[in-house]
């Protein structure tokens, strides 16, 4: 007899790819946290290492659980262009936000509201 | 049991379409995370993200919802093979899992918020707080599934269409385990650098 097929193009996931994904995933957090408890390195560097290893479970999680590049490319074309998306507006809102921060640094709040009165036209 | 050209179609229609609100949903979340990268220092005098995570207690919390991301792939697994058994016992663990992550905000929250560290301490707060806890609502959101599907299953037989429902509800949970990890690299891990 043979055993019931219900596995269609999408399915064929193995067990190998959750467990090989899970195990990678939970040793990326182990050694970010690792990392920060024992302030392996100073805060500035510190802070790309984690961001680092976030992206790596990013890309670690799409590929084995998410199964990414697999099925239909419409699938990766548009996570592609939302990851696009979220950079403009993290980094964008960052960087605009830091050159406002900078530009006002020397004010006082009541020589910022004179400056802001005064330049309200524009 | 095969799928027609079809199905298969409708099915993959149907993925897409919950593909496309998945992506959505980043950009949701990276709004909030941008709002967060911009406020992280207003803390106006009130403390810091260093002095008030418990990194264990997020470490575990993590743990956990990591492990049901796997639980929920094995749950799939075992639905495309037909064994109702295996999958009903990994989706239960899986809400378990879920619910003991939600305890585990849940408990950070009323802590903070007992301590008076509420969202309206600080611009810092505010964001922590509708960053955190939009992720949360996801995850009560996704238990109220998981508890209509183990039903579903408990009560009735397989059917094609639970079985696809699964799939879905695999993306959903998948999708916020990933940005967990990154609340938890963002907030949790960076902001309790000191």
């Amino acid at each position: 007899m043979r055993k019931p097929q219900l596995e269609t193009r999408h399915d064929d996931v193995r067990y190998k790819s959750y467990i090989v994904g899970f195990v990678l995933s939970v040793a990326a957090t182990l050694i970010a946290y690792f990392f920060v408890v024992n302030q392996v390195w100073p805060k500035d560097i510190l802070i790309y290492v984690v961001l680092g290893i976030a992206v790596i479970q990013l890309i670690v999680q799409s590929v084995f659980f998410l199964h990414l590049g697999r099925g239909s490319s419409l699938k990766s074309s548009t996570f592609l262009f939302s990851l696009l998306i979220v950079i403009v507006i993290v980094a964008g809102s960052l960087w605009i936000m830091y050159n406002l921060d900078y530009n006002m640094m020397q004010m006082t709040p009541e020589q910022m509201q004179i400056y802001m009165k005064k330049n309200q036209g524009l | 049991m095969n799928d027609t050209p079809e199905e298969i179609a409708v099915k993959d229609r149907k993925m897409f379409g919950f593909w496309l609100y998945l992506m959505t949903d980043i950009i949701l979340f990276a709004t909030l995370f941008a709002t967060f990268a911009v406020l992280r220092n207003a803390t106006a005098g009130g403390p810091s993200g260093a002095e008030l995570f418990d990194l264990p207690f997020i470490l575990v919390a993590t743990l956990i919802l990591l492990t049901s991301s796997l639980t929920v792939g094995l749950a799939i697994l075992g639905s495309t093979r037909g064994y109702k058994k295996q999958t009903l016992f990994w989706l239960i663990a899986t809400f378990v899992l879920g619910a003991a992550f939600l305890g585990f905000e849940v408990y950070e929250f009323s802590h903070l918020i007992a301590e008076g560290y509420s969202w309206e301490r600080s611009a810092f707060l505010s964001a922590f707080f509708t960053l955190v806890g939009t992720h949360g609502l996801h995850i009560v959101v996704g238990l109220l599934w998981l508890g209509v599907m183990i039903f579903r299953l408990w009560r009735f037989n397989f059917r094609k269409t639970d079985i696809n429902r699964l799939a879905l509800f695999g993306l959903f949970w998948h999708f916020l385990d990933i940005i967990w990890i990154f609340v938890f690299s963002v907030v949790y891990l960076i902001g309790g650098i000191a």
